[in-house]
């Protein structure tokens, strides 16, 4: 009897602490409606979306923020998806054992460095370089950004990206190399295609990790809430949403339009994260149940 | 539905104890007590470090009195001195009247102190060639009219602009100073491609590597890494560098005071702290750290 009251005890427990997050994602949800939708009500639309951010004079155009934190993401990711992939590609089928378990650790150690750390090196290294070689106006650019932002997503890349290649069962390989493929030929004809789902994933993600990535952009993006202009855009200062929220929010009166505004941008980035989380695991989900289906028949 | 009582009931109470737990910051909240004071201050980045300064000395003297000092700006300064979690506000502009509503909506009244001045300085490379410069060509190199130091009988660079973030109260006292040239129709701001950075240090590392920038600062940040240009009200001069003596005879153009607001008139410990703020031993601090006493009297 006792032992019994002891194991639903236990049971409630970890079901409770299962479903704890569900109940935190409504609440931060609602959270976020409750005092970002009203921003809606007090500014019109055409001014949110006009280009000027200028908030101490009522100005809350916030399309150089969505255009900031767009360019800092995609050039980000088209710096860490190459690399990200490539180390995965080296350690799941390449590299030694013994290089293997040097490399992962390392990586494992990249994901452990604070951002503000790498936006402290940012501001004394990487962005003097940048202007000086490429005889730019200032370092502090999007690309600078960019670049740490790469840094950031590529151990979250690697990670899921070398689980997608594990998951690639062993017979696709030694069927390929038993036509005499070649080891390139089968990393890219056979085991790239074969765990694509699981790579678009870890891509998804970096995206998602690039996009609400805050200290680091914030102190070398040079925060200038400037609209995206062509490629000129890249290395140019730029202002993220997360920046914006970050070193915004700390000032504002409670219950303003700035501070509405403010959280109007946290559902924007909500909104987002979420649509990069829905796709790509509806994605997988879709595309794995095809591909078992192929190995059925 | 019964069969799930113990375990929400084991969560509900490591709930409970997790809010419970004391928040030391709201027990020592009475600064009129004479035994043990707890006074919270926050606020302008500019004055934050006379601000520990003084607050460092203070308890030397007076061990039974405990004084936290933050930064963040001016803004969050005022919002948090509203909102009731500090005692005292530092300020590098004075309270604007929506916050002074906001305030006696929460029941108090501020009460401001001007406690130290303070000169900005327009900033910019010590490679740079030029060193003076008339308030209204900073205002329209800032505007973003002139884009190239050329322009200005400089190198042939371009312009990059620097700025603190918006929530800072040096930007609105420039944007108001400088920029608007003290006029008030006048609705110009910054150009969208100022820099705005986060803090005055950020100013000073960027301004001491680039040679195409230009920046402004508190005059008790500015380091020899940088050079301080002369500025003039009128475009016939004089030329004026930013120093002790021109800002107290007034003859730099763009100086200003530095505040603490209180909630209420200052009572017990508060008033001792702000009355030993204005006294000469603690004014000296204000002049070792770079910036300008307030004038006995004052």
């Amino acid at each position: 009897m006792k032992k019994n009251t002891q194991e639903k005890l236990i049971t409630n427990t970890i079901r409770v602490a299962g479903s704890s997050s569900i109940v935190f994602i409504l609440l931060i949800f609602f959270f976020l409606m409750r005092e970002g939708l009203p921003a809606l009500g007090e500014v019109s639309f055409k001014d949110l979306l006009s280009t000027r951010w200028y908030p101490i004079e009522g100005l809350f155009g916030i399309l150089p923020l969505l255009s900031g934190s767009l360019i800092v993401t995609v050039f980000s990711i088209l710096i860490a998806l190459p690399l990200g992939v490539g180390t995965a590609i080296y350690l799941g089928e390449i590299a030694p054992r013994r290089v293997n378990e040097i490399l992962k650790p390392t990586i494992e150690i990249l994901a452990g460095i604070p951002s503000v750390v790498l936006g402290f090196i940012g501001i004394l290294v990487l962005s003097p370089f940048m202007r000086q070689t490429f005889n730019l106006p200032t370092g502090l650019t999007a690309f600078t950004g960019a670049f740490l932002l790469a840094l950031i997503s590529i151990p979250t890349i690697v990670s899921i990206a070398e689980d997608a290649l594990y998951a690639v069962p062993d017979t696709y390989r030694d069927a390929a190399y038993a036509l005499g493929a070649s080891k390139w030929q089968v990393i890219w004809g056979v085991v790239l295609p074969a765990a694509r789902t699981g790579i678009l994933m870890a891509v998804m993600l970096g995206v998602g990790r690039s996009l609400g990535e805050t200290m680091a952009v914030m102190m070398v993006t040079g925060n200038a809430p400037t609209m995206f202009t062509g490629l000129n855009s890249f290395i140019s200062p730029i202002r993220t949403m997360t920046a914006t929220i970050a070193s915004e929010m700390g000032e504002v009166a409670s219950g303003s339009t700035h501070y509405h505004v403010l959280f109007f941008i946290g559902i924007i980035l909500f909104v987002f994260s979420l649509i990069i989380n829905v796709s790509s695991s509806t994605s997988l989900k879709k595309r794995s149940a095809k591909s078992r289906a192929q190995v059925v028949s | 539905m019964k069969r799930s009582a113990p375990g929400v009931a084991l969560i509900v109470i490591l709930l409970l104890s997790a809010c419970g737990s004391p928040n030391p910051q709201d027990n020592a909240q009475p600064s009129n007590s004479s035994a043990q004071a707890y006074i919270e201050n926050k606020g302008s980045d500019t004055l934050v470090n006379v601000a520990l300064a003084w607050a460092e000395r203070y308890q030397k003297d007076h061990p039974e009195v405990q004084i936290s000092v933050t930064g963040g700006g001016s803004g969050t300064g005022f919002a948090a001195l509203i909102n009731g979690t500090i005692d005292i506000a530092n300020a590098s502009r004075g309270i604007k009247p929506e916050e002074i509503d906001q305030a006696k909506k929460n029941g108090f009244e501020p009460v401001e102190f001007i406690v130290a001045n303070d000169a900005i300085a327009v900033i910019v490379n010590p490679k740079n060639p030029i060193s003076e410069l008339t308030l209204e060509q900073v205002s329209r190199i800032y505007k973003g009219e002139l884009t190239n130091w050329k322009e200005l009988g400089g190198e042939d660079r371009p312009i990059v602009r620097l700025s603190r973030e918006t929530n800072s109260g040096t930007h609105v006292y420039f944007l108001e100073t400088v920029i608007r040239l003290e006029s008030k129709e006048d609705k110009s701001i910054f150009s969208a491609d100022t820099l705005l950075l986060p803090s005055s240090e950020g100013i000073i590392a960027e301004v001491s590597d680039n040679p195409n920038a230009i920046g402004y600062d508190g005059l008790g940040y500015v380091t020899p890494q940088v050079k301080m240009v002369a500025l003039a009200a009128s475009p016939n001069g004089p030329f004026i560098l930013p120093s002790a003596r021109t800002v107290t005879n007034k003859e730099y153009p763009i100086s200003r005071h530095l505040f603490m607001y209180t909630r209420g008139e200052p009572l017990g410990a508060e008033k001792d702290y702000l009355d030993w703020i204005l006294s000469p031993e603690a004014q000296a601090i204000v002049t070792e750290l770079g910036f300008v006493p307030v004038a006995s009297g004052q």
